[in-house]
């Protein structure tokens, strides 16, 4: 059976690929990221991502209008960076190309060296760029992309080495970064996350609208990634570009353990094994302590959960470690369904399901929501997985949607969901449950006070 | 605090009272300044989209279809198709060997599957370079199939969003005139320029069937294609936001010798204006229909006024800041704020024209800061400058309103409550009470810093200091 059995695309499953170079890039301190293109690319995905996260998104553009397209972008670039700098003080421009762009041929790792030059005399910014074009790939692509990008660029020569750790945590909320980076604290590591969303894309009042929201990966911490033990790359998506990972493995010689996106107690267990590995500390006492402790809500929940058949959707790296989380509970993954397409998914599946599920659930690649409705209605579902453009089959199928990922912009606090880890995994447990007895107290007659 | 101003922008900028008014407008958006605004395709979707009967099918890569995909609104008293969103998902190759075929296939793929009466096909940045020929495959599919695709000539780089309203309106013309219309009363508009968000074309609908007048289409909102082909036989076409569909008016003036009028159903006096327009132009038709026209408006009013001074008490004196896509839509809400007894001190739009700032800047107070195609800096510069108790706008401004403290109005496509017509204004005075009243003002840092810095100077005073 075809992945792809339609021409058109209804209802996507994916973003495109410049939304996901821009989150990256914002996850960097004093970036701006910059959309070389048309001025609604970079609106459209402001607008998109401040439904998510609820926090301004500042997104330049060099705002092209027809004479660039026919002519070249180059002089809107130019000009678009340096009003950035002088505006938004930016340290970091994070350029990314965009379909109108890649396909007029505007060179822009050659427009840029011009622009270095021709601004020798000005106090430059650090100005990286990854190729976006969005007919090619989605927003993971992008993230990816833009990653990688940093670190291939940035990363100039190799440091001493020192006890320090790079992680790539992979497309996951802020509240999920906030939580790695106090694990890495707790093994008394330096660290490096890039990219770093965790205080950009989530912040306090404050007294004043922030040009550039504090936080992010730090510059000086990028320079340091050559000089780590080794980098743990969350996701076990494969895609054809070279990842940051490989990139620092390839150029420096830093050992690259991948891992899934660490949800369920297999998938976080290899998370911790790598972290151990690399630091050579054992696991701190209190992530012990919670690995228990979820293990405990494991048995306590299990007879609510046993057999559910789950469908789950979304970003590729997302959906898998869903999906090894499912498993273990207990609950039949079904379905699993990403508009994306990378090389391993169907063999990634098998792994984390392997002898936890008779058989791996079905795997889709490069669906969209009409594809995954149309199958959904011979699967009966008792539940979705999923971000929320998922809510609207749900509701049509008359079953619980389960809101993870990205996006979530018809509920409060996606930025704030906590995902990843033992500490992670106990929220979405508990969420699972909770929405599993609230459907069954909702389905009864009677109602009921007591489990 | 100027830095927040782009040299290149300062002409885009004028505070009324200073100087003579002349405000830069209709320019392309400064590469690097972070616009609010969107795009061509984003303008003809927004205006097109809520046809809830066609296929609304995108051409192009992914992006400018989930972007777009049921963001607004603009709800649907039938079918739903308007709600889903389709997209040729151009890839590399399609981009390399032309995405003609793919878009063919799509097309009839999606015809069959859906049976739309119509079928909307925008084109964006990509289709432009690449020149696919969308009308030529769009001219085949309609012979195939027997419905009528029309090509949306919506590249987004080729402007802003005015450009997108254009050939929006080139697209709906050419239904326009192809329908039977046979029995449509003397006495009867189209309703043009709205996109019944929240259902509000149906609060516009109901005063019109209390007046007797004949709605035939309602272009764009909860539309439909056959009444869209036989608009032309309507008497009179009432436009609003007439940015986005004066084009059509007048197109159908030309052609169909249809008269239109101006109007706005946001606040009380355009609402009552405007009904009363179109009363006044069927009254040699129909005598009755001015005081059936008072009659609705006096018995509106004696229900929403005693309500809105409840809300008008808390409210008095407050001042706002008002940023939005197009200018009408300001001077209705500048009206509207002065009922509730609150003060615009800055107004602006992503798309205004040399004559809507003008006539904004005449019915502004002295002081009112106007803004053209702004950007967070500035906003948030004016925000703090002008001590803003609330801030009018879309998505895209809200975080920067929230950021400072300042509440927050939702007046876009996205908004779910309905603030169009008599109850509208009734909804809109909740909103904007509810925020800008709110108890949670004094916990926000900028806030909480100058009701600090007030009490000091209020103890300074009582003990004697300084300003005594």
């Amino acid at each position: 059976m075809s992945d792809s059995p339609y021409v058109s695309t209804t209802n996507a499953c994916k973003l495109c690929t410049p939304l996901g170079a821009a989150l990256a890039f914002r996850g960097v301190e004093g970036a701006i990221p910059f959309l070389h293109g048309s001025q609604g690319c970079a609106t459209y995905m402001r607008r998109y991502i401040i439904s998510h996260f609820r926090e301004p998104m500042d997104i330049a553009s060099s705002a092209l209008g027809e004479k660039q397209a026919v002519f070249g972008g180059g002089p809107n670039l130019k000009k678009g960076i340096l009003n950035v700098m002088s505006k938004y003080g930016a340290t970091v421009v994070g350029v990314a190309s965009t379909c109108l762009t890649e396909t007029i041929g505007d060179d822009v790792p050659r427009l840029l060296a011009e622009f270095r030059k021709e601004f020798a005399d000005l106090p430059l910014p650090e100005i990286v760029s990854v190729s976006t074009p969005s007919y090619s790939g989605t927003h993971m692509e992008g993230w990816h992309a833009a990653t990688a990008a940093l670190a291939s660029q940035l990363v100039r020569e190799k440091l001493p080495a020192e006890r320090r750790i790079n992680l790539l945590p992979g497309f996951v909320s802020p509240a999920d970064l906030r939580y790695f980076k106090e694990i890495l604290a707790d093994y008394g590591v330096s660290a490096t996350v890039l990219p770093d969303i965790s205080e950009t894309m989530d912040r306090p009042a404050l007294l004043d609208y922030e040009k550039l929201p504090a936080g992010g990966t730090k510059l000086a911490d990028i320079r340091a990634m050559s000089a780590a033990l080794g980098t743990i790359a969350c996701g076990r998506a494969e895609h054809t570009a070279e990842s940051a990972g490989a990139n620092l493995e390839r150029r420096f010689g830093v050992k690259n353990i991948r891992v899934g996106i660490p949800i369920g107690i297999r998938e976080t267990d290899a998370f911790f094994d790598a972290l151990e590995e690399l630091s050579g500390s054992p696991m701190p006492e209190k992530y012990a302590s919670e690995r228990g402790k979820l293990v405990d809500a494991y048995v306590d929940g299990h007879k609510y959960l046993a057999g559910k058949r789950a469908i789950v959707y979304g970003e590729e790296d997302m959906v898998i470690a869903m999906v090894a989380f499912l498993a273990e509970i207990g609950v039949k993954p079904i379905l699993a369904a990403t508009g994306a397409k990378c090389r391993n998914f169907k063999q990634a599946l098998a792994e984390v399901t392997a002898d936890l599920l008779p058989e791996p659930p079905e795997a889709r690649e490069g669906v969209d929501f009409h594809d995954i409705a149309e199958q959904a209605s011979e699967l009966a579902p008792d539940l979705l997985v999923g971000h929320s453009k998922g809510y609207r089959y749900a509701k049509d199928m008359g079953v619980p949607l389960v809101r993870v990922g990205f996006p979530i912009h018809d509920r409060f606090g996606g930025q704030r969901l906590l995902h990843v880890g033992y500490r992670g995994t106990q929220a979405l447990f508990d969420l699972l449950v909770n929405t599993i007895l609230e459907r069954k107290q909702e389905d009864s007659a009677v109602g009921y006070g007591y489990l | 605090m100027e830095e927040a101003i782009f040299e290149e922008r300062r002409d885009q900028i004028h505070r009324t009272g200073e100087g003579p008014f002349a405000l830069a407008c209709n320019r392309d958006s400064l590469a690097g300044a972070v616009s609010q605004r969107a795009c061509v395709f984003c303008g003809s979707r927004v205006v097109l989209y809520p046809i809830a009967d066609a296929l609304h099918l995108v051409h192009g890569p992914i992006g400018c279809a989930v972007y777009t995909w049921d963001i607004r609104g603009a709800l649907s008293s039938g079918p739903q198709l308007h709600r889903l969103s389709f997209s040729t998902d151009l890839q590399e190759k399609d981009v390399i060997f032309g995405g003609e075929k793919k878009l063919k296939a799509a097309l009839l793929e999606l015809i069959a599957r859906y049976k739309p009466n119509a079928a909307f096909v925008y084109a964006t940045c990509i289709v432009g370079i690449i020149g696919d020929d969308v009308g030529a495959v769009c001219r085949d599919v309609a012979a195939t199939t027997g419905i009528p695709v029309i090509p949306v000539q919506s590249e987004g780089f080729k402007g802003n969003k005015r450009e997108g309203y254009a050939a929006a309106c080139k697209a709906m013309f050419r239904l326009a005139g192809t329908g039977d219309t046979a029995g449509i009363s003397p006495v009867s508009v189209n309703i043009l320029g709205d996109f019944n968000l929240a259902g509000e074309i149906w609060i516009i609908r109901e005063y019109f069937r209390r007046m007797g007048v004949e709605v035939v289409a309602n272009i764009t909102g909860d539309g439909r294609v056959a009444d869209i082909q036989r608009c032309h036989g309507a008497a009179l076409n009432v436009v609003q936001c007439s940015g986005s569909t004066m084009e059509l008016a007048q197109m159908m003036q030309e052609r169909f010798g249809t008269p239109f009028l101006r109007v706005s159903y946001l606040g009380i006096e355009d609402m009552a204006d405007s009904l009363y327009a179109v009363a006044d132009h069927f009254k040699d038709r129909d005598p009755g229909i001015v005081e059936r026209t008072q009659d609705l408006v006096r018995e509106e009013l004696a229900n929403l006024l005693p309500k809105l001074k409840q809300y008008r008490k808390d409210l008095e004196g407050k001042k706002v800041a008002v940023y939005v896509g197009g200018a009408f839509k300001a001077f209705s809400l500048i009206k509207a704020f002065r009922h509730l007894g609150m003060k615009v001190v800055l107004v602006g739009s992503q798309t205004g024209t040399k004559e809507d700032y003008e006539e904004l800047a005449a019915i502004c107070d002295p002081g009112t800061v106007i803004v053209d195609d702004s950007n967070p800096l500035e906003l948030s510069k004016y925000v703090k400058e002008l001590d803003v108790d609330l801030f009018v706008g879309g998505v895209k401004e809200r975080p920067i309103a929230h950021k400072l403290g300042v509440g927050f109005c939702d007046h876009n496509h996205e908004r779910k409550e309905a603030l169009e017509g008599f109850v509208g204004m009734l909804n809109f005075a909740k909103e904007v009470h509810a925020s800008a009243t709110s108890p949670i003002w004094r916990f926000v840092p900028r806030r909480e810093a100058m009701a600090k810095a007030n009490a000091t100077t209020v103890a300074r005073r009582a003990a004697g200091g300084e300003g005594l």
